[in-house]
């Protein structure tokens, strides 16, 4: 089994080629040029390198949100657009759990973090117990008080990881009871081969979707739509 | 003749996802529109955002339906035409990111569209004798524009609105008159029941550019007279002043593409975007031609509005003149007619 993962999500831009048994070839960037000009290019680097034929492929893995609306779309068409050519379908990865799943068999809390402006972090809560990933708190959009709160209730150290971190971990520091630690520059960003590993979890548990309607996960209405409803719900008061 | 070339369209450059199959760039196999227009009502005008959400959503489905009613297979067609630009930059990239996926993955060459050159071409879809060199008149919601199409591919724009376009004082006034969005088609049918010579709205004359265009003057001047109207507590009569102000609209418009079509001597003049679907200029241009001769070109209102067949026609003579682009083509949200 072979698939193919796409992670345009976030600031990285990251392609793997995964097996059940291999990463066969990953290409992260991590630079301000855009996914759009970047993330099919590398695709075609990794299969020349790998002497491989796209038509090998079973299943497309895509970071499928939350992430920049725009990024996540540029990873999505070309998902769909590649698995309407193969005829394959997609497995769609929660963005923050394939950042999660970055980090393997600690016996502590895992807290990725996603910029998701107006004070606002994509976050999620995770652990390893018995040698297996667990999902504790699902990915969302969170207040950094609120998921300060959460985590103190949890009283477990944490690991943080992902873009957020670094804008967020200043204000967010002090309010935490718990003894943290931030994930190494290795780990700490979106990566193709985590999601295609995971990827491989999904496909084997006949998670999957079809190419033809599948459409990122925001995680957030557009602000045209968030503005109108806010009026709605003024003049229903 | 040589073997013909399919070419596989795709456009989604604002509210339609759009994607067809259009045979050596003057047949069209099929044309298929997901419109999002009911959507766009809501807000009084296209959202960027909820736009870029629906091309998503639909892209594989109108890709494959405009294959299945060509009835030809990937395999078959010879080149992948997509638009690039100008139009919402989120909304372009959901067609580029999956046109190039497509490309790549069914080893087929990448042909990038200027959505405007898409809007010219859709002229020879259905006048099969049409060919350069011609005059131009590209009127819709985000342009104004008077080209000459001196040959396949090859543009010179000598005229341009120098604020808004024509069809964006058609959805700014429909607003203020409470028609709503979209304006275009909504003034055009109220105006039907009104005097064009009712008011006398201004039209603008740029010194030293004859064939340049200004709308925002006109607008005003509509919005200025419902306030008088207000103030005085006069009846507004809707229909004279959308009739009035289309008027005003199409004067200029025919008034400069006489203008340029005599100083050139060009004897063909066609017309393509949305705004080119108004009856009252199809009216007044073809009028206008008739009296000196010239031969008017126009699309039928399905063409004239967003589509992909005429991406496909305008792909099309790209492909045979040789362009082909990577797979870093991007988006380009302000691509100049002609730029390469």
């Amino acid at each position: 089994m072979k698939i193919l993962a796409l992670d345009s999500s976030g600031l990285v831009a990251s392609v793997a080629v995964v097996t059940e048994d291999k990463v066969l070839g990953e290409f992260t960037v991590n630079n301000k040029k855009t996914h759009s000009q970047t993330l099919l290019p590398m695709v075609d680097e990794v299969f020349k390198i790998l002497d491989m034929d796209i038509k090998e492929l079973d299943a497309i893995a895509v970071a499928g949100g939350p992430g920049s609306f725009t990024g996540l779309r540029i990873g999505a068409s070309t998902a769909k657009g590649l698995a309407l050519v193969l005829n394959i379908p997609i497995i769609n990865v929660p963005t923050v759990d394939s950042l999660a799943y970055n980090l393997y068999g600690t016996d502590k809390l895992i807290c990725p973090m996603m910029d998701a402006r107006r004070n606002q972090v994509y976050t999620g809560l995770y652990e390893w117990k018995e040698g297996k990933f667990k999902v504790l708190l699902p990915q969302y959009a969170a207040e950094i008080e609120e998921l300060a709160e959460t985590i103190n209730e949890y009283n477990r150290e944490v690991i943080f990881l992902g873009d957020g971190v670094e804008a967020q971990l200043c204000k967010f520091a002090p309010l935490l009871k718990v003894s943290y630690s931030v994930a190494p520059i290795h780990l700490s960003k979106q990566r193709g081969a985590s999601l295609g590993a995971l990827g491989i979890e999904y496909y084997k548990a006949g998670i999957t979707e079809d190419g033809d309607s599948f459409e990122p996960v925001y995680l957030r209405m557009s602000q045209a739509e968030r503005e109108r409803a806010e009026k709605q719900e003024t003049t229903f008061q | 003749m040589d073997k013909d070339i399919l070419i596989l369209a795709i456009e989604s450059s604002c509210d339609e996802t759009a994607a067809a199959v259009v045979k050596n760039g003057r047949i069209v196999l099929s044309n298929v529109i997901s419109s999002q227009i009911a959507l766009h009502t809501l807000y009084g005008g296209v959202v960027p955002e909820i736009a870029s959400r629906k091309h998503i959503e639909k892209i594989n489905q109108v890709i494959k339906e405009a294959l299945k009613e060509a009835d030809v297979t990937l395999e078959e067609i010879d080149a992948i035409g997509v638009t690039y630009g100008p139009g919402l930059v989120g909304a372009l990239l959901v067609g580029v990111a999956e046109a190039k996926a497509i490309s790549y993955a069914a080893k087929k060459p990448l042909v990038g569209v200027h959505h405007i050159e898409g809007h010219i071409s859709a002229n020879f879809i259905e006048h099969k004798d049409l060919e350069p060199p011609f005059l131009c008149l590209i009127v819709s919601g985000g342009h104004t524009h008077l080209v000459i199409v001196k040959d396949y591919g090859k543009y010179e724009i000598i005229g341009r609105t120098h604020d808004d376009a024509a069809g964006e004082a058609f959805d700014k006034v429909a607003r203020a008159i409470g028609l709503g969005y979209p304006g275009g088609p909504k003034v055009d049918k109220l105006a039907r029941e009104g005097n064009k010579y009712a008011i006398s709205f201004p039209r603008a004359n740029i010194a030293d550019s004859p064939y340049d265009f200004s709308f925002s003057g006109v607008k005003s001047a509509v919005l200025n007279h419902l306030n008088s109207c207000e103030m005085k507590k006069e009846e507004i009569n809707r229909a004279d002043i959308a009739a009035s102000f289309q008027e005003a609209v199409v004067d200029a418009l025919v008034t400069k593409t006489m203008t340029a079509a005599k100083d050139l001597k060009l004897s063909k003049v066609a017309m393509a975007g949305g705004v080119a679907a108004n009856s009252a200029l199809r009216e007044a241009m073809g009028a206008e031609c008739a009296k000196r001769g010239i031969t008017l070109y126009y699309p039928s209102p399905i063409f004239c509005t967003d589509n992909a067949a005429m991406i496909g026609a305008a792909a099309y003579y790209e492909f045979i003149n040789g362009t082909r682009h990577g797979l870093d083509l991007n988006a380009v949200p302000n691509l100049k007619i002609g730029q390469r």
